[in-house]
């Protein structure tokens, strides 16, 4: 599996960056070889950590200078305080994590509010690709069904009902196609990767 | 809390050739944090690599419980005595000695040309024995800072070590914050568990209750406690492997003749300890190997911060790697993982790898290639 953020535009790494305010303290979780993380820091004067399982990805956010932790997500996540970070960011893996709610929840324990970005899969490049009869592999889902590390396949509808069943406020939501070219209607049918901002009130 | 001596050497081709030890003489009164004070003391130590102008590209290679200061290369008049880091330190390794300068000591308290408790006490002219003080980690670190002083060191470029050479490297950045830009923490933990403590009791009652001990004053009666030494070697070995690793290297083979319903030698594992005992007892000091674990059982910088690591760690300036290893169950993952919160919590930088090794607790003297590489990359993040 070649390292996600070299494989694909990262249009959603502009959204994040904006959301972030000088000098926070930032976690990224599954922060692959940091290009995230180097751009906060460098653009935004953040504080950040990185928690990267993976060696190969491990080694390249250390060439990038950043402070990666080699840990399991979720354990990682375990070991934190409260309120440890200004934001907590997933971009991207959420799909890929097993114990979602619990993450989630997590996220918004160790942070003040968490960014979260993930492919729509009720995109209608999806949606014709699902009708044709075939799962889809786009852009923001570029694997087959064989060699996928996505273990939840869900759409922003989806997104937005479990943060109302977790007690989750969604503060701000941008919607991305599939060239990263901000959707402003029709965002569950027109956008292809969604990055929200939620915290708890 | 480790380790076997010389369980990371590789062939010593491409590495720093034949070396040798040196001393260093000290005869300023150095104060121990028991209370007591050495008049003076000798450090045996050696280098690899060459010190630069500015003085910046110094690394200190601390050692854990068996160690010593011949960390790398081999001895001009025997070409097997190879260093126990060997593998780690040379041109291209990752303390890379074309860039690098390379210390390695041994402790106070030692055995191997440090003073320690088999040298002659000044007041008594005899052996220190038992009268020899118990050395704290800070202690170590005391010494060690002296040492930097004698080469004009003013901060290290790095501290690092694994184990009980881990918990030195920890100790640096909290007693000399300013003298230390990053620190490689392998193995460690921030305190020993009740268990841990436990083996070591153990292993040094092994040693106490040997009659050829005389409470520490051996020396003078011709005997040395090698039954006691053994044992608790033999004890200590266990713990630094990891059980699959015995599983698949001994599994329940048995020698010749086995299967005779009495104590001999039967179990491959048994015949392997035994060997590792009988060489360990050859050439170790018993009051140092008391020391050693001593020093390890009082370790626990948060003590005095009512237990918040976070707290004690907050001195510290230095970049850290904290490394740990899946399979180790001396000082498991779970340990690091303490030190790795503590100074998230603080904000201080930190990598933490997680490394994926089965040799156990001896894992971070192995040539193992994701453990040489984050090294070797956290290095190159420092600078020289």
């Amino acid at each position: 599996m070649e390292p996600v953020s070299t494989t694909m535009n990262r249009g959603d790494f502009n959204v994040i960056a904006s959301w972030i305010k000088p000098g926070e303290r930032v976690l990224d979780l599954g922060c692959g070889d940091g290009t995230l993380l180097r751009r906060l820091i460098d653009e935004r004067g953040a504080r950040g950590y990185g928690i990267e399982l993976e060696n190969a990805a491990m080694l390249s956010a250390l060439e990038n200078g950043i402070n990666v932790i080699q840990t399991d997500l979720e354990q990682g996540l375990a070991g934190f305080g409260d309120g440890t970070f200004d934001h907590v960011v997933l971009s991207r893996t959420l799909q890929t994590v097993l114990h979602t709610e619990n993450v989630l929840n997590e996220m918004l324990r160790v942070g003040r509010e968490a960014v979260v970005s993930f492919p729509n899969f009720a995109y209608w490049k999806n949606r014709l690709a699902v009708m044709k009869g075939r799962m889809p592999v786009s852009e923001d889902l570029p694997y087959e069904w064989f060699n996928t590390p996505n273990l939840r396949f869900f759409t922003l509808l989806d997104f937005e009902s479990v943060c109302q069943h977790l007690g989750i406020a969604i503060r701000e939501r941008q919607v991305l196609d599939e060239v990263g070219a901000l959707v402003h209607e029709e965002a569950n049918f027109l956008g292809s990767l969604a990055v929200y901002r939620i915290g708890r009130d | 809390m480790t380790t076997s001596v010389g369980a990371g050497r590789t062939p010593s081709h491409g590495g720093v050739g034949a070396v040798a030890s040196r001393f260093a003489h000290f005869d300023t009164e150095l104060t121990l944090q028991s209370g007591a004070s050495l008049p003076a003391y000798v450090l045996a130590y050696e280098t690899y690599g060459t010190l630069n102008a500015a003085k910046s590209n110094a690394i200190l290679v601390c050692h854990a419980l068996s160690g010593h200061q011949h960390v790398a290369g081999f001895r001009a008049d025997n070409q097997n005595d190879i260093g126990w880091w060997d593998n780690i330190v040379g041109p291209g390794r990752p303390l890379d000695t074309d860039k690098y300068f390379i210390v390695g000591l041994n402790n106070l308290g030692g055995c191997h040309g440090s003073t320690g408790p088999s040298s002659i006490n000044p007041a008594t002219d005899k052996p220190w024995g038992a009268d020899f003080p118990v050395v704290t980690v800070s202690d170590w670190v005391a010494a060690q800072a002296r040492l930097a002083d004698t080469f004009g060191i003013d901060a290290w470029a790095a501290v690092i070590g694994g184990s009980l050479g881990g918990m030195q490297a920890l100790q640096w950045t909290l007693d000399f914050p300013q003298r230390v830009r990053s620190a490689l923490v392998i193995a460690a933990a921030p305190k020993l568990s009740a268990e841990n403590i436990g083996f070591n009791d153990v292993a040094r009652q092994a040693i106490l209750t040997d009659p050829d001990f005389h409470d520490g004053h051996f020396y003078q009666h011709g005997v040395r406690p090698l039954r006691g030494l053994r044992l608790a070697r033999m004890l200590g070995h266990i713990t630094y492997l990891s059980d699959d690793q015995m599983a698949e290297k001994f599994g329940r083979r048995q020698r010749a003749g086995a299967g005779s319903y009495g104590f001999e030698v039967e179990f491959e594992v048994e015949s392997y300890l035994r060997h590792q005992g009988d060489k360990f007892a050859g050439v170790f000091d018993a009051n140092t190997y008391l020391r050693m674990t001593k020093a390890l059982d009082y370790f626990d910088p948060a003590a005095n911060f009512n237990d918040d690591l976070a707290a004690a760690l907050a001195p510290a300036t230095a970049r850290f790697l904290i490394a740990s290893f899946t399979t180790d169950w001396r000082f498991p993952p779970s340990r690091s993982r303490e030190m790795v919160n503590a100074l998230v919590k603080n904000g201080q930088p930190v990598v933490y790898s997680e490394i994926d090794c089965a040799h156990g607790h001896d894992s971070f003297l192995m040539d193992d290639a994701h453990y040489h590489a984050v090294i070797a990359g956290f290095l190159r993040q420092v600078g020289s």
